[in-house]
């Protein structure tokens, strides 16, 4: 990182940044010395910063009209719907964008699963990252409740039963969690609250990322080190402020094609059922981007070890710098766990797929072997592929990618 | 950068392909033209008013609305029916108001920021009258069931002799759409059962496609209003982006330059 001292222009400025330097903390990340080679998979940490912000603001507007109240709740919505002004549109900028803000993560993880980004030094980050998409996922599943749905309710109900298969003490952490002994008007309330607080430690969250990435610098797409700044790294402004733009706005352009012309294709169409507690919908299916958790959780016939597996397929991620014990960061130079890598995709998506269908039969049958060759990709394959894969040679610099040390 | 994983993509597609055509249980519902499908679909304003007409006149003596208010008739992108139009239609309905100074609940004639009177006080007594199912409140159906408006219009015309052997208990009638091929609503269209003032005929075929025109409107009544913005926002986006691009290459001309 670049340690230079930065003096405002003017008096004022320098007056000011002497008490409270935050020019010096504008002109470091003006000048933040970035690898000039970051190819588009490297804008996604821009994009996840636009959806977190849009996130927080539709959300603020939304719950000015929005009425946290199981008899009102679903109407209240509607009202948003039909007679606030672009309510609509704000809407379903919020509900689209809870999905195109996981499609994102997903991308920017899956990022730095390829190019090795979790290695030393960056295990921080990666942790950090991992916090995060833990509160995201806790964040929409809240979300998902307000509207008051029949998924809603349904869902609610399914995922905070998992807690009584603790033992001992998980019949009392339900009820606590319910405020009550269902899924009821508490339950709605103290998710409203948490819906609504979960996005600030988020953003906390993501300034200690950032702030922990800029420590080390971005890794890059051949995942060797800066070796003289000067030649490697462009300043973050303007060279990846305006790649970061350019990405930000095709995103945009596909995140319209939702908002304007598909607005309700991610959702479940029960979710336009107010939430009936007498009913319960043949299929209850989370959203998409839990499917292959909601996968492995329905992979074991026992509660208990569902919930186990549930929790540990996140948590395996965060020991991954550790499992991973390959000194070379990025897949290019590392034909089998490129090819690990594709296989961990597919299965991945498969889990998804198997996670929207009924658990049986054949769909039963994928989600179990999806879920070993889960644990095992992270246990047994890439410790063991890291020990004894012959890597490629590495390029010298990265200003000189072609001349490969051979 | 991703060329060697070309291969890869190819193969992940090839097997999502594969899975996706190998399950289909489900009943299949046939697709319709729309006039509100597409990028720029609008509302057959005539369609939608016939639609009001089928829904008042058949529907509503079973299915509630309770969403809408009659001022939505009459706003940009509905029905669109004049002011006059809106007013005389909400008089035709009595609505329970008050309570008044003496404390009592009194009826008098709709106005049209009333909200569509509902033909039952509450679902119980509308299960009670219809042998125990519930009709479904209407003002979001469309985006309640699966395929939309292709759906409600199949279930509407889906109606055929079941097939031998079939169990059809009392009050239950065979629908080629529905789950399991069960509803308990009779058939609730026949030929000519309304007369079109605008003198189209009333066929069973063209009051399913009026008065589902007419639902996909009472669940999404800001449709046209976001397909409007939403082909300018596109638009602008992609100017946008093309400039940005243009100015990114400038921008990177200095540094790629000096390789
Ligand atoms: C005699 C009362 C009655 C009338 C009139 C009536 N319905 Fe129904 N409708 C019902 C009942 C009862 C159900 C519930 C059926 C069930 O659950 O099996 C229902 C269900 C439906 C459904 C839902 C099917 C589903 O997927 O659950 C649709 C769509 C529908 N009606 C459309 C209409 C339309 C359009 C009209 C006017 C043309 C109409 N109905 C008139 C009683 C009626
Ligand atoms: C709210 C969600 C998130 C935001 C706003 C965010 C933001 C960012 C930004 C701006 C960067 C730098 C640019 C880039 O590399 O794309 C970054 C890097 C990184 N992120 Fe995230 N991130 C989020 C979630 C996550 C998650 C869930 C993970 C995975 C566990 C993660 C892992 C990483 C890693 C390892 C890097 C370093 C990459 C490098 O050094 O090049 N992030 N993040």
């Amino acid at each position: 990182m670049s340690e230079h001292t930065y003096t405002p222009q003017s008096k004022f400025g320098k007056w000011f940044n002497d008490r409270l330097p935050l020019l010096s903390l504008a002109s470091h990340l003006t000048d933040y010395p970035t690898p000039k080679n970051l190819n588009y998979w490297w804008t996604f940490g821009g994009i996840l910063t636009f959806c977190l912000l849009s996130q927080m603001i539709t959300g603020l507007v939304l719950a000015m009209h929005y009425v946290a109240h199981a008899d009102m709740a679903f109407s209240s919505i509607e009202h948003i719907m039909r007679d606030v002004n672009y309510g609509w549109l704000i809407r379903y900028i919020h509900s689209n964008g809870a999905s195109m803000f996981f499609l994102a993560v997903y991308i920017h993880i899956f990022r730095s699963l390829f190019y090795g980004s979790y290695k030393s030094p960056r295990e921080i980050i990666w942790i950090l990252g991992m916090l995060i998409y833990l509160l995201m996922m806790a964040t929409a599943f809240m979300g998902y409740v307000l509207p008051w749905g029949q998924m809603s309710f349904w869902g609610a109900t399914v995922i905070t039963n998992l807690f009584s298969a603790i033992p001992l003490v998980g019949e009392s952490i339900t009820t606590w969690l319910w405020g009550g002994y269902a899924v009821d008007n508490p339950t709605l309330t103290r998710f409203f609250s948490l819906h609504y607080f979960f996005p600030f430690l988020i953003l906390g969250l993501v300034i200690l990322h950032i702030w922990a990435l800029h420590v080390p610098g971005n890794n890059n797409p051949i995942g060797i080190d800066v070796e003289k700044p000067s030649k490697d790294t462009v300043p973050f402004h303007p060279y990846i402020t305006i790649k970061d733009l350019f990405a930000l706005l095709i995103f945009l352009i596909i995140f319209s094609g939702f908002i304007f012309f598909a607005p309700n294709i991610l959702g479940h169409s029960d979710n336009y059922i107010e939430a009936n507690p007498l009913v319960t919908p043949k299929h209850i299916v989370p959203e998409w981007y839990l499917l292959p958790f909601y996968a492995i959780l329905r992979s074991v016939p026992d509660k208990l070890g569902g919930v186990v597996l549930l929790f540990g397929s996140i948590f395996i991620l965060m020991a991954l710098p550790w499992l991973d014990s390959s000194k070379v960061r990025s897949s290019i130079f590392r034909p089998l766990n490129r090819i690990f890598f594709w296989i961990l995709i597919v299965n991945v998506l498969a889990l998804g797929y198997v996670g929207a269908m009924p658990a049986e039969g054949l769909y039963l049958l994928i989600a179990r072997v999806g879920t070993a060759y889960y644990f095992a990709h992270f246990l047994i394959i890439l410790p063991v592929l890291s020990r004894i894969e012959k890597t490629q040679p590495l390029p010298l610099s990265i200003t000189d990618p072609v001349l490969t040390g051979k | 950068m991703f060329k060697s994983n070309k291969i890869y993509i190819k193969i992940l597609l090839f097997f999502f392909i594969l899975i996706n055509s190998s399950v289909s249980e489900e009943i299949k519902i046939p697709e319709h033209d729309w006039s509100f499908k597409g990028i720029t679909g609008k509302f057959d304003r005539s369609s939608l008013q016939r639609g009001y007409q089928v829904y008042t006149e058949v529907c509503s003596s079973c299915h509630s609305m309770s969403l809408l208010s009659y001022r939505n008739l009459g706003e940009k992108g509905g029905p669109e029916f004049s002011v006059e139009q809106v007013k005389a239609i909400a008089a035709n309905f009595e609505v329970i108001d008050g309570p008044n100074n003496d404390g009592e609940m009194f009826t008098r004639p709709g106005r049209p920021s009333d909200k569509f009177v509902s033909p039952y006080p509450n679902v119980q007594a509308a299960m009670a009258a219809n042998g125990g199912a519930y009709p479904p409140d209407m003002s979001v159906l469309v985006k309640a069931r699966k395929g939309g408006a292709d759906y409600i219009y199949s279930v509407l015309t889906g109606y055929t002799e079941p097939p031998t052997n079939f169990d059809l208990e009392e009050g239950v009638y065979y629908n080629r759409y529905m789950e399991g091929n069960k509803i308990k609503m009779s058939n609730p269209l026949s030929d000519d059962l309304v007369s079109y003032s605008d003198g189209t005929k009333a066929t069973e075929a063209q009051m399913a496609k009026d008065v589902t025109t007419f639902l996909t409107w009472a669940a999404e009544p800001h449709l046209e209003a976001r397909h409007k913005l939403g082909f300018k926002v596109i638009i602008f986006l992609i100017i946008l982006s093309i400039l940005v691009y243009f100015s990114m290459r400038r921008l990177w001309l200095r540094i790629d330059s000096k390789e």
